[in-house]
């Protein structure tokens, strides 16, 4: 027993020196990769809206000109409030039918019914698939004359509903808009199911007992006490609101066609970026990137903000 | 709770609806890859007269289909490995340790989260460019792991600050290095956390599109999403090659889904509400 007490303490005194120092390479890997590729290159963004840019050759310093530039030069300034008002019907549809739809799934998987697992599996495939993928089916589904969806329109004799729809300025953004709904349901059931079922069933019982029943035990109990998984579902679509690239350039390229009514803040960013042929505006783009920055990371901080507030008070 | 029956049709109702309508794409997707040009085109509805391969092998023959698969899957798995070696050690260091600065630490990769990081693409294109790394790999696996590391760092340090110190205490009695704590005691127990962590980024990188499409433009170096671009560029006309391409980008994540779909959904949405 004594000898491997003495054992012991040796070897811990022994752990003195550089063995001990040892630990503190644990999270360099980590952050190496993290400070490099994430937190450098965002600086970096901000630093150089103050430049004057010659397609990737930066110039002089200029200050906040970009800045003015952007929301006076036309057709700039133009291109911004066209791309934000569709971010902003991007958020609004997105939030009506994607998750007021979700929080029905949700609701109705929550009451029990037979068969939940595979409802929930199905519902949620869509999101396995990649957004290009997603963008480019549809794009087949929705072609004109040989897509799926005009073709079953003309077989139940609802021809004059077969519509060009990712080729006309009236239907093109709200096509996308639902297309990126049904991709992103299933999650957002999925979020909204877990906070149905997060709430006490003692409660549940004492609002029944009391007569509440139907729609008024949905309003008075449970959407309050799902007020975390609410939020974060607003949150997260707001951010996917104003991030949205991925399903407009799949379907209808960089420059948010037809005649930019399907064009997002992103897309415009994209353009301005890397542009097509010599129109790279590297100076306006990182501009609009502070401007999406700000816009994104402040919107979804002071959301989160108001939220706990009334936490708070309740 | 006892509902009318009424009301549990019209459940059902909508709830089949809703199912319908997202799986019906997919199916038809799949459904249409095996049927000739002309089928898919003319009658879309019906099931193909013959299973055919034809479209497959166009794929792997014409296009560099084999390699978008190659890079995916490389790209995809090392990237995993590399966000669970680097979260785990950070996330260990930040909870088992009380350095001063381990706060300010955590918060800082917390702060990734919130963090819209295409918009520091341009910076970012400049940067592979000047180490060399545009048109390779390596550039997609250095993002992705810079990106993966923060959802990850929250998830297991929650998870390694819920593990009794008494294993650890016990561990260093018997004469355990720190490396060797981490290996031989709290690997094995963090299973669960470290499985959600592989899901939510492999679903993530896998089916990335922004990156690729910015990094790589030489044919063989693409994944598969970017491939889609390629595929549309050249074979807009054969629909029926246009759907076997689609469905072998989405065959993998399907498949895997089918096997552990439980994991999967849980998996997302316990990372989401963290």
């Amino acid at each position: 027993m004594n000898s491997t007490t003495n054992m012991n303490t040796k070897s811990i005194k022994r752990k003195g020196g550089w063995k001990r120092y040892l630990i503190h390479l644990f999270p360099l890997p980590a952050l190496a990769v993290y400070l490099l590729f994430i937190v450098y290159p965002l600086f970096s963004a901000f630093v150089y809206s103050l430049f004057d840019w010659d397609g990737l050759t930066r110039g002089a310093f200029i200050g906040i000109k970009n800045f003015i530039d952007l929301f006076t030069l036309e057709p700039f300034n133009h291109m911004f409030w066209n791309a934000f008002g569709h971010n902003w019907i991007y958020f609004v549809v997105e939030m009506v039918v994607q998750n007021g739809l979700a929080f029905l799934l949700a609701y109705i998987i929550y009451s029990k019914i037979k068969g939940t697992g595979f409802f929930k599996a199905a519902i949620f495939m869509p999101r396995l698939l990649s957004v290009i993928v997603v963008g480019f089916l549809w794009k087949l589904i929705l072609n004109p004359n040989f897509g799926v969806l005009n073709k079953f329109l003309n077989l139940i004799g609802l021809e004059q509903w077969a519509k060009p729809w990712l080729g006309d300025t009236h239907t093109a953004l709200i096509s996308i808009i639902l297309i990126n709904c049904w991709f992103g349901i299933g999650f957002a059931m999925l979020i909204f199911l877990a906070g149905l079922q997060s709430i006490p069933s003692e409660v549940l019982e004492a609002a029944r007992l009391e007569g509440a029943k139907g729609l008024k035990l949905i309003s008075k109990i449970i959407l309050p006490m799902m007020k975390q998984s609410i939020t974060i579902i607003t949150v997260f679509t707001f951010t996917q609101a104003f991030e949205a690239f991925e399903l407009v350039y799949a379907m209808q390229g960089s420059e948010g066609g037809p005649a930019y009514s399907t064009d997002t803040l992103a897309v415009y960013f994209y353009r301005l970026a890397f542009g097509s042929a010599n129109e790279s505006e590297i100076g306006l783009g990182s501009a609009l990137a502070v401007v999406l920055f700000i816009i994104i990371a402040g919107l979804s901080a002071l959301f989160l903000r108001l939220m706990r507030r009334n936490d708070v008070e309740a | 709770m006892k509902r009318s029956i009424t009301q549990q049709s019209l459940f059902y109702i909508i709830i089949c609806i809703a199912t319908v309508i997202s799986i019906y794409p997919i199916f038809l997707m799949i459904l249409s890859s095996f049927k000739s040009n002309i089928d898919v085109l003319q009658k879309p509805f019906s099931l193909p007269s013959s299973f055919s391969l034809e479209n497959y092998k166009t794929l792997l023959d014409e296009l560099p289909f084999f390699h978008y698969i190659v890079n995916s899957v490389v790209v995809s798995v090392v990237s995993v490995l590399l966000i669970l070696l680097f979260s785990s050690l950070a996330a260990f260091y930040i909870a088992r340790y009380n350095f001063k600065w381990n706060n300010g630490l955590f918060f800082i990769f917390l702060m990734g989260m919130m963090i819209p990081i295409k918009l520091g693409i341009v910076p970012l294109f400049m940067l592979m460019k000047n180490l060399h790394l545009t048109n390779t790999l390596w550039s997609l696996i250095l993002m992705y792991t810079a990106i993966g590391i923060p959802l990850s760092m929250l998830i297991l340090t929650g998870f390694f600050r819920t593990m009794p110190k008494e294993l650890e205490e016990a561990a260093r009695i018997d004469g355990c290095t720190d490396i060797g704590i981490l290996k031989n005691v709290l690997l094995p127990l963090m299973r669960p956390a470290l499985g959600t962590v592989m899901i939510i980024n492999f679903i993530q990188i896998w089916n990335d599109f922004f990156f690729p499409l910015i990094f790589i433009q030489e044919e063989t170096k693409k994944t598969l999403p970017v491939g889609m671009l390629s595929l549309f560029g050249e074979y807009s006309t054969n629909w029926s090659t246009l759907f076997a391409g689609l469905t072998l980008s989405s065959i993998p994540m399907l498949v895997l889904f089918l096997f552990a779909s439980k994991q999967f959904m849980d998996g997302l949405a316990a990372g989401a509400l963290k």
